[in-house]
């Protein structure tokens, strides 16, 4: 079977891009805090939702729903309302990481099919299966600290669907379970669905060089003329006694385009491209060129090559985890 | 409020493992949970020491529980953290993958990395056997109270992170490794020499964060002393200490007195800052509007 290519769209524009560039699948989010890509300018309406899945369903594209923030302490309502609204407007699936919120989508509505948000950090066959036991849990999105060995490894002992990110920004930390930004800024991926979050972004420039800071710390040093990266936490540029560098990862993006036919036969369903905050053209670009690769490998072809580097931006790109070098 | 001793973070050498547990034998604490909490690796090293930390420590009067593992991926780590149902002692579940494991119905302990930032996620737990929680440190005033709350109801105790390093992240890779161009399959265990974690700067020399393993930490300790009130009104029932290399029996006596109303919050922290003359605190989690903020330079 065709590997599945399941798409970001941060807006309806991103939507329809995508489901007509070819995406088998299309995942996204309602606009609030809800989802954790929770950025400002992004994300969807309920409206916007049921009309956005209808086209998408039209043109033969399933649509997954991003509920996988953690729901806050005496306020769980508006994380229930998005499960109940997902099954309204027609999603063919929500993505939760929080147990209490799976527990809650399974009792009230255990018809919508539930996936495993990356989230929830589930690294092994144990826990998948667990989540597939006790909450009927269809697909687990795998966290990034996976090589493709054990991707295969786990596929053996789960009929749990796997689903894995091929392409985009690269978490270093396992998902979920990171609270360096809210340490900094006080906004978090669990609780806010940000991390290092452009509202505490500042860039300050001294004597020709020019410093990226968030939350007052400054992240990254470059001259003046030379592009800055964004300040994510964990791909900054920091010290110990003995060396000073990108300690944790370098600014790099996730690109496994390569690694697909292996991906395949670790008996993996789903590739996923990360990106809701991306263009449209971007978006469309991306899933044109993944599509491609999948339909190749399904029809005995080789794997085009080398066809989304430049859509990188000037950043280097890694295999992350998948080669055990990594670690 | 009970003090609970939280696993020991770093790794050291198996005679100072030892003697640590020993010496906290004495120290004014309710319960100590031991075991590996960061990275598999270390185990091999002291695990033949653990029963006798266990026996000394439950004949001593505490009340003992053994973690799982943060991040389970290796087979090898799946089968440590099933054998840790066998030991005799509660199991503190800090990955869901321990409770895979865990017969139905069996009592355990729920630790900080394990994500519960609502009440359905508690009621969840507490319906699958959960008795005692360590809420995760990044959780607000407001969160830990709702959840105290709600947690009187279900019969489960509210612990939260008291004093210590915050564990901010884990991750697939070593950073110790990476800093010394090694993998995390040939660490060298280079994380033995930094029985605290590795002190990481910004450019501007800022202290800002400590490296520990596979693990990602605060520069600075919690402390809690100024938010006791706070917390003993909302109804939480202990405080968590995390070991650190230097003075761990102090600040366990100096967080016992706070709580007997025998030292002031003022007192404590100048303690705890003597001990250690470049210790930063934060409460900011708690309180603040930044996770490293800290209210005692407020006071």
């Amino acid at each position: 079977m065709v590997m599945e290519i399941v798409c970001p769209a941060g807006t309806p524009a991103a939507m329809r891009a995508a489901v007509s560039a070819g995406a088998h699948t299309v995942y996204c989010g309602f606009a609030d805090e809800t989802n954790a890509r929770n950025f400002p300018g992004l994300n969807f309406g309920r409206n916007e939702m049921r009309e956005g899945i209808a086209f998408a369903h039209a043109h033969g594209s399933q649509v997954l729903i991003a509920i996988n923030t953690f729901p806050r302490a005496g306020d769980e309502g508006p994380w229930h309302r998005a499960v109940a609204d997902a099954q309204s407007c027609g999603a063919n699936a929500v993505i939760l990481a929080d147990i209490g919120l799976l527990d809650y989508a399974a009792r009230h509505h255990p018809d919508l099919r539930r996936h495993l948000s990356v989230q929830a950090a589930a690294a092994n066959a144990d826990m998948i299966n667990f989540y597939a036991d006790t909450f009927g849990v269809k697909r687990v999105v795998l966290p990034r600290v996976l090589s493709v060995p054990e991707i295969a490894a786990i596929n053996a002992e789960t009929a749990v669907e796997t689903e894995v990110f091929v392409f985009g920004g690269l978490c270093v930390m396992a998902e979920g379970r990171c609270s360096l930004s809210s340490y900094a800024t006080g906004l978090s991926p669990n609780m806010n669905g940000v991390c290092s979050p452009a509202s505490h972004v500042d860039y300050h420039n001294d004597n020709g060089v020019l410093d990226a800071r968030l939350g007052g710390y400054t992240i990254h040093r470059v001259q003046k003329d030379k592009p800055a990266p964004y300040p994510t936490l964990c791909k900054g540029c920091f010290s110990t006694t003995d060396k000073t560098g990108h300690l944790f990862e370098d600014p790099v993006s996730l690109n496994a385009e390569q690694l697909i036919p292996q991906l395949q036969k670790a008996g993996v369903t789903a590739l996923k491209i990360e990106g809701r905050q991306r263009s449209r053209s971007y978006v469309a670009q991306v899933v044109r060129n993944f599509r491609a690769a999948v339909d190749a490998l399904e029809a005995g072809q080789p794997m085009p090559e080398g066809m989304l580097a430049r859509l990188s931006e000037g950043q280097a790109m890694t295999t992350g985890a998948y080669k055990k070098t990594w670690r | 409020m009970d003090l609970t001793v939280g696993p020991n973070q770093f790794f050291w050498s198996a005679d100072r493992w030892a003697a640590f547990y020993d010496d906290l034998a004495a120290a004014p604490v309710n319960r100590v949970v031991l075991g590996e909490l960061v990275c598999s690796k270390r185990l091999p090293f002291f695990q033949d020491r653990i029963p006798d930390a266990i026996s000394t420590l439950l004949t001593a009067g505490k009340e003992v529980a053994l973690t799982s593992l943060a991040l389970v991926t290796l087979k090898r780590e799946r089968k440590q953290t099933a054998e840790l149902i066998g030991m005799g002692v509660e199991v503190e579940v800090n990955d869901l993958t321990a409770l895979a494991h865990l017969p139905q119905g069996t009592a355990f302990s729920v630790g900080p990395l394990v994500n519960v930032y609502n009440e359905g996620a508690l009621a969840w737990l507490a319906a699958r056997g959960a008795t005692r929680v360590c809420l995760p440190p990044e959780l607000p005033l407001t969160s830990v109270a709702t959840l105290a709350k709600a947690g009187a109801d279900l019969r489960v105790m509210i612990e939260v992170w008291g004093h210590g390093r915050l564990p901010l992240a884990i991750s697939g890779r070593c950073y110790h490794a990476r800093m010394h161009n090694r993998t995390k399959d040939n660490c060298q265990f280079a994380c033995e020499d930094d029985p605290d974690g590795l002190d990481v700067r910004t450019l501007e020399g800022q202290p800002f964060l400590a490296m520990n393993g596979v693990q990602t930490l605060s520069d600075s300790y919690a402390c809690v002393a100024y938010q006791i009130d706070a917390l003993q009104d909302a109804g939480v029932r202990a405080l968590r200490l995390s070991p650190q290399s230097n003075g761990f029996g102090a600040v366990c006596g100096l967080y016992r007195q706070l709580l007997d109303g025998q030292k002031t919050p003022a007192q404590v922290t100048d303690a705890i800052c003597q001990l250690d003359a470049n210790a930063r605190l934060s409460d900011g989690f708690l309180t603040g509007d930044r996770g490293v903020d800290w209210s005692g330079s407020r006071t």
